[in-house]
């Protein structure tokens, strides 16, 4: 039980972070119909940003929260200037084309960014520098950070946040609109470029406290570290729904508990010395308390694949996503 | 019945050219091995990945279903060929049988991934073949425990090279006082099949199953319409691409003699799609001169601006591998941006590409 309870904290805390960046994915989405391939590498950027500027501070005396604050502070802009950009002369020009070229497009700016990352920070993993003292905190029986606190915390922030700026502001109707209908809402006097502008801008700040967060929480951060976080987050949008704001929070939070408790427990189930008769057909290796796990921990990167595998074949349109009509 | 290659109304002109590129290509070892024997592996590599350009040409270019997990297929075939001639389970199979079963494996692979997801949007189906294609490398790296199959990250090494009878394709040979080195011979063997694959595109392109291919690309509505089976057809498009891969990472397995994860990473994924768009989607010319660019000028770029970064800054400041991934990037964005039929566009694709959307 208290196994039970620590994996779904842990869970939540990476669900939450996996949230956040599918918010990114599924506004784009939802208003371009674009898997914007490049928002992983955003994230990684945001981190870089931070940590460079955390580790310059470190020694400064400077309270640790103030200093990560102020990285995060000086993650944001950079984030959202190479997201613009990257709408900008990437994305726009291709708006009318075929829908398989932006996504092409897009992961050409993925490696791009990888790569110019790798240039600025080199292939060295950038360590977060202990300034956070360990807080501990116990619950049911588990055991819970203050940073897992911390970015639980965040998360919900910007999750109100956001959904208030999409369903209350004079902005986020503007988005809705653009979203249903492009042309329409451009015919109703919404600067359409503007509005999709904006859309990427805003996912690109949610990005760069992801970096922030999901830095912080692993004590490291690397150039590679985007492309796999930016997967499972896109993974995350589509079981909530693509496109779908709700959706792309309660995917997240989801995906994060299912991978957290699939890994915690895939060993114990693929165990075959556990069943009776398979275990007697292995014979010795079963003695003594021994095991022979087909599937262990390390298989946990297959979870938010498989998931979204299941979720694309049996249910597209996610689990708060409206059918999607157009299959060809 | 038509013949293989309709040789009617073909200028004299057009035969001689076709026999100097024979006569240029199968000397071109020759030339290389005086520069090193590094760039006939070069070439060898080369040729590989006009043969996985080729197969996945079939799958994007064709049938217009992106694949960014088609690595997965060569590993398939790589691993089969491991497993199958090395000392790891102690099997030594001749590879004329191991490669059909490669082959096959990869079809069967290619069957598995396409049945469940076919019925996808087409940028879902990227995504889904991304994680196939990822799944697959987890599970390389993790199949070592409880039952050792893959060995691992260690991978497999001392795999079986080629033997032909009594001629072994790894080994150095000297014929009438001209030294003929092992990647030489792969190489020509790599020609060999290069070629008939090459016969086998031009041939399926044009038939029967190649205009139901192009017709659901197109349309796939209205090609159900005709009445064409489309999942039937696309899933014949993934088995086939999937089989070309299958060989390619056959013959991988035993020019290299070692393969682990490590070769099978997205990256190579994603490198292979840029061949094919840089290329030219759905024109196999144009595939083939995209993956030829693209293996060569990155190694030409790593022996030329090394030495150069040496003589004007005194030290490396940008690896060649990160040019490497750079020029793929920027191959993928400005040919989308400037050219988003390729260097060399089929005919068909230029159209659709002109038109506003494609469907």
């Amino acid at each position: 039980m208290d196994i039970f309870v620590q994996q779904l904290i842990n869970g939540l805390t990476l669900g939450a972070v996996y949230a956040v960046v599918a918010l990114g994915y599924t506004m784009v989405y939802g208003i371009i119909q674009l898997i914007n391939f490049a928002h992983g590498e955003v994230v990684m950027i945001g981190a870089m940003v931070a940590f460079t500027v955390i580790n310059l501070l470190a020694a400064g005396g400077l309270p640790p929260l103030a200093v990560v604050l102020i990285g995060a502070a000086c993650a944001i802009p950079v984030c959202m200037l190479v997201s613009y950009t990257v709408e900008r002369l990437a994305y726009r020009p291709l708006r009318r084309a075929p829908r398989l070229a932006p996504l092409i497009t897009a992961i050409g700016v993925s490696i791009i960014l990888q790569h110019l990352a790798m240039l600025v920070w080199s292939r060295n993993v950038l360590a977060f520098p202990q300034i956070i003292p360990l807080k501990t905190f116990h619950f049911l029986g588990a055991t819970v950070t203050g940073v897992q606190l911390t970015i639980l915390g965040i998360c919900a922030a910007i999750m109100c946040g956001l959904a208030a700026l999409v369903y209350r502001t004079r902005l986020g109707r503007a988005m809705r609109a653009t979203a249903q209908n492009p042309q329409v809402a451009g015919l109703m006097g919404v600067d359409i470029n503007r509005v999709i502008a904006s859309t990427f801008v805003i996912g690109a700040a949610l990005a760069a406290v992801a970096g922030v967060m999901v830095g912080t929480y692993y004590g490291v951060a690397q150039y590679t570290m985007g492309s796999i976080l930016g997967l499972k987050a896109f993974a995350a949008a589509v079981l909530g729904g693509i496109g779908n704001v709700p959706g792309a929070m309660v995917g997240g939070l989801l995906l994060g508990v299912v991978e957290a408790l699939g890994a915690g427990y895939i060993g114990d189930i693929t165990d075959l010395c556990r069943y009776g008769p398979l275990a007697r057909a292995i014979g010795e290796r079963c003695a003594d308390g021994g095991h022979f796990v087909l599937f262990g921990s390390n298989y946990q990167d297959v979870f938010a694949f498989v998931v979204l595998i299941l979720v694309l074949v049996f249910r597209p349109s996610g689990l708060l996503g409206e059918r999607v009509g157009d299959r060809a | 019945m038509k013949p293989l290659i309709d040789v009617r109304g073909r200028p004299l002109l057009l035969w001689i050219g076709i026999a100097a590129i024979a006569v240029a290509l199968i000397a071109l070892p020759f030339v290389l091995s005086m520069v090193g024997t590094t760039w006939v592996r070069i070439a060898n590599l080369a040729v590989l990945y006009v043969l996985l350009a080729l197969g996945l040409n079939i799958v994007v270019g064709f049938a217009g279903l992106l694949d960014l997990g088609y690595i997965a297929f060569y590993a398939v075939g790589a691993y089969v060929y491991a497993l199958l001639a090395s000392p790891h389970f102690g099997l030594h199979l001749p590879f004329w049988i191991i490669l059909p079963i490669g082959a096959a494996v990869a079809a069967l692979f290619g069957v598995l991934l396409g049945a469940p997801t076919l019925k996808l949007r087409g940028d879902y189906l990227a995504i889904v073949t991304l994680g196939f294609g990822e799944i697959v490398r987890i599970f390389l790296n993790n199949l070592s425990q409880p039952v050792n199959i893959t060995r691992g990250p260690q991978g497999i090494a001392q795999i079986d090279p080629f033997r032909i009878g009594p001629l072994d394709l790894s080994t150095t040979d000297r014929v009438l006082g001209v030294v003929i080195s092992g990647p030489m011979k792969y190489y020509w063997l790599l020609l060999a099949v290069m070629v008939v694959v090459i016969l086998i595109n031009v041939r399926l392109q044009n038939s029967r199953i190649g205009r139901a291919w192009e017709a659901v690309r197109e349309d796939e509505t209205a090609a159900r319409a005709m009445g064409i089976d489309t999942t039937a057809v696309k899933l014949l498009a993934f088995a086939m691409g999937a089989s070309f891969g299958g060989i390619a990472g056959g013959m991988f397995a035993s020019i290299q003699g070692f393969i682990s994860p490590e070769s099978f990473v997205l990256v190579e994924s994603i490198m292979v799609v840029a061949m094919v768009v840089l290329g030219g989607m759905g024109n196999i010319w144009g595939v083939i001169l995209g993956a030829v660019l693209l293996s060569f000028v990155p190694e030409i770029l790593r022996w030329t601006v090394a030495p150069f970064q040496n003589a004007l800054f005194g030290k490396q400041l940008v690896e060649p591998e990160v040019i490497r991934m750079l020029l793929f990037g920027l191959a993928l964005v400005l040919v989308m941006l400037f050219r988003p039929a390729g260097l060399l566009p089929s005919s068909v694709r230029q159209r659709e590409l002109a038109g506003e959307e494609a469907r």
